[in-house]
């Protein structure tokens, strides 16, 4: 017997909190793959810690989303039992790990857009959204701050490594418009100030990114196509294998503890 | 690979306000921006500090063990400069 | 301080061992005192605390592999914070201990190159499988749990920066004994399934966890001047002992039963086990367990993979020095 997936009642601020706490646990998810296999050791205690931090993060958001829906579900049914096409993280956050450049320029990307994102958050009007603001604005100053230096030193290192980065940043480029994009579902949110309306932060974004990349030697890509469809559940291929391994006791074991 | 030794460093770290800096330990860094933040993560995961200084280890001179009765030893004889040296009559309260 | 300040050439009074620098270190060995990087040490210390502490430290490591198999497929959001948190602080004492034995005068970079190249040993136990989730809560409760009796006595051993790096590992490790505990109690609890496979992963390591301690007494080749330094402060079978007889009422209270039909408790109330097979533990130190060549392998592409990482680091550094040298001579 296996666990059967659960679908969701998706009203706006449960949506709202959902996606977020979707694109915390994969990314945290993603990290946590480097635990034992780290360039360094203080690498490995690095990533763990930002993995940490994410998955916080992911918890509290399922928490409140679970508390808002109102139907008896939690983390770890919205975690463990909702299928491929029922999650809603960004397509940034499923890309697997590829070289250690990879995951610091997605972390780079990711992380320039979370600190201004919960900064800007910590002033909704929705006050458990502000609290976890406040917690998680911290955590990724921090993120953007280890993610920055790492892209420097990667792209104004040594040949390869220049390479490599380069690499990242022309493979995971189209995965950042994502970021900016709202729907109707969070049209309501954000008219209300409970949301912040996350096209009003690229232009700051870009200055950020714009400036580390420059600092790194690196450049960024012409092509303006950006992918989509995280949000939607419209994955990439990757999200399926990642559920697979993060859902796999849940579902061979159903209804037990641990 | 011939790479050179990343460089080692020796953490201090202030646990609250009011202290001062202790050393906790050491960690390898390629420069000072990295160390400070690996020891971050290495030395202060439970709230164990306010403030963390690193130091590269060879910037570090320290006192020779073999010579600690000539740098130490002649302090212990000089007792006037204890309290308990100086002999106050009680009745003028404590000083 | 350390090595790379005051100590690096063993200057030639350091290694002449005349009878009274060894009975005066003697003597300090038995009042108690802590010895500290630069005091004078026979070579022999340096060498057998040099060799203990990276071990201990290479064990570290490689224990992240067999826990940090199940951080993916952690069963809860909880314990996979818990499980991921307990792997991280293995790699920090890994850090203490390289830190540790780095005063000793070998670099971090030189000692791990000898486990990579198989020349140094790590703990015997990492080399077996973690083939289900009740495996992770094993590991906590039995080999953090014996871990933590053989780790408590170094807080007191007689080499400064070893005993520290073990005062705060102990502060660490024992979230770690509870949180593996805490996930047996959960599967003893649950369906039939559950407490089967908490069975099933008390049967495959309680053996193995009694080899962690070590050869017999009458057999083991380091005790002797590991016990005169007080770098030893228990043998073996004490330990073994110990953990036993604190193990073992443990066991009870989950409803799990010990694969050791033999055992049986003596009239001081000692659990007595029967014969540990010595075969086994020899072919695992030879190279031979279960998961070895993995482990290293692990070890190898992490650190062969890493290298253009840390080659980058390096050239930036230097890049950065360079130009600060140069704006500072404008």
């Amino acid at each position: 017997m296996v666990a059967p997936s659960i679908k969701v009642s998706e009203a706006p601020l449960m949506l709202y909190a959902l996606r977020r706490a979707d694109d915390a646990l994969i990314l945290g998810h993603r990290l946590s793959e480097w635990c034992g296999h780290a360039p360094a050791l203080e690498e490995d205690m690095a990533l763990a810690n930002i993995a940490l931090d994410l998955l916080g993060q992911a918890r509290e958001l399922y928490s409140y989303a679970a508390e808002v829906e109102g139907k008896g579900n939690d983390e770890d049914k919205f975690a463990y039992l909702r299928d491929v096409r029922q999650y809603r993280n960004l397509l940034l956050a499923e890309q697997p790990n590829g070289d250690f450049a990879h995951t610091l320029v997605r972390q780079f990307f990711y992380s320039a857009f979370a600190d201004l994102y919960w900064r800007a958050m910590m002033q909704s009007r929705n006050p458990t959204l502000a609290a976890i603001a406040a917690k998680s604005e911290k955590e990724s100053a921090y993120h953007l701050r280890h993610s920055s230096e790492w892209v420097i030193r990667l792209g104004d290192g040594t040949q390869e490594s220049h390479r490599r980065a380069q690499a990242a940043i022309d493979d995971l480029w189209a995965f950042t418009g994502e970021m900016f994009e709202s729907d109707e579902a969070e049209r309501g949110l954000i008219d209300a100030a409970v949301a912040v309306d996350p096209a009003t932060l690229k232009q700051q974004w870009l200055k950020t990114v714009t400036g580390i990349v420059a600092e790194a030697t690196l450049v960024l890509p012409k092509s303006v196509w950006m992918q989509e469809g995280g949000r939607h559940g419209r994955h990439s291929e990757h999200l399926g294998h990642l559920l697979s391994e993060l859902q796999s006791m849940q579902r061979t074991f159903p209804g037990v503890r641990w | 690979m011939a790479t050179p030794n990343t460089p080692l460093w020796e953490v201090f770290i202030r646990s609250r306000n009011g202290l001062a800096h202790k050393h906790c330990g050491s960690l390898h860094a390629s420069d000072a921006t990295m160390a400070l933040q690996a020891a971050r993560d290495i030395y202060t995961r439970r709230g164990e500090g306010v403030s963390i200084w690193v130091v590269p280890s060879n910037a570090i001179t320290a006192s020779d063990p073999s010579e600690k009765g000539m740098m130490f030893e002649p302090a212990e004889s000089k007792i006037y400069r204890h309290p308990t040296f100086y002999e106050v009559p009680e009745e003028v309260g404590h000083m | 301080m350390y090595t790379q300040a005051l100590n690096t050439s063993d200057g030639d009074d350091r290694n002449v061992e005349d009878a009274a620098r060894a009975a005066a270190f003697q003597k300090r060995i038995d009042a108690e005192e802590r010895i500290e990087p630069n005091d004078w040490m026979p070579a022999a210390y340096r060498k057998t605390l040099t060799r203990q502490i990276s071990q201990h430290a290479h064990s570290e490591i490689v224990g992240m592999l067999p826990e940090g198999n199940w951080i993916t497929r952690a069963p809860t959001l909880r314990r996979k914070v818990a499980l991921l948190a307990k792997v991280q602080d293995e790699c920090g004492h890994g850090l203490y201990l390289y830190a540790a034995a780095e005063t000793l005068g070998t670099s971090r970079e030189e000692l791990v190159d000898a486990m990579l190249a198989g020349r140094a040993k790590y703990s015997s136990i990492f080399n077996y499988p973690t083939l289900t989730w009740a495996d992770i809560g094993t590991i906590g409760w039995l080999v953090d749990g014996a871990a933590i009796m053989n780790q408590i006595p170094l807080c007191r051993c007689s080499y400064g920066p070893y005993a520290r790096a073990m005062i705060r590992v102990c502060k660490e490790e024992s979230f770690h004994q509870r949180q593996g505990y805490e996930i047996m109690l959960m599967l003893a609890r649950g369906s039939d399934e559950q407490k089967a496979m908490a069975q099933d992963a008390l049967n495959r390591w309680w053996w193995p966890v009694l080899m962690m301690f070590g050869p017999p007494d009458k057999v083991s080749q380091h005790s002797d001047t590991s016990t005169k330094w007080r770098i030893k402060r228990f043998s073996n079978d004490e330990l073994r002992q110990k953990f036993v007889d604190a193990t073992v009422p443990q066991a009870q209270f989950l409803g799990l039963t010990i694969p050791d039909p033999g055992m049986k408790q003596d009239e001081a109330g000692h659990w007595i086990h029967s014969r540990i097979d010595w075969n086994e533990f020899n072919q695992v130190l030879a190279g031979n367990g279960p998961c070895n060549r993995d482990r290293m392998a692990a070890r190898r592409k992490a650190h062969d993979e890493g290298a253009w990482v840390r080659e980058a680091a390096a050239a930036y550094a230097g890049k950065r020095k360079h130009r600060q040298t140069a704006q500072a001579a404008e």
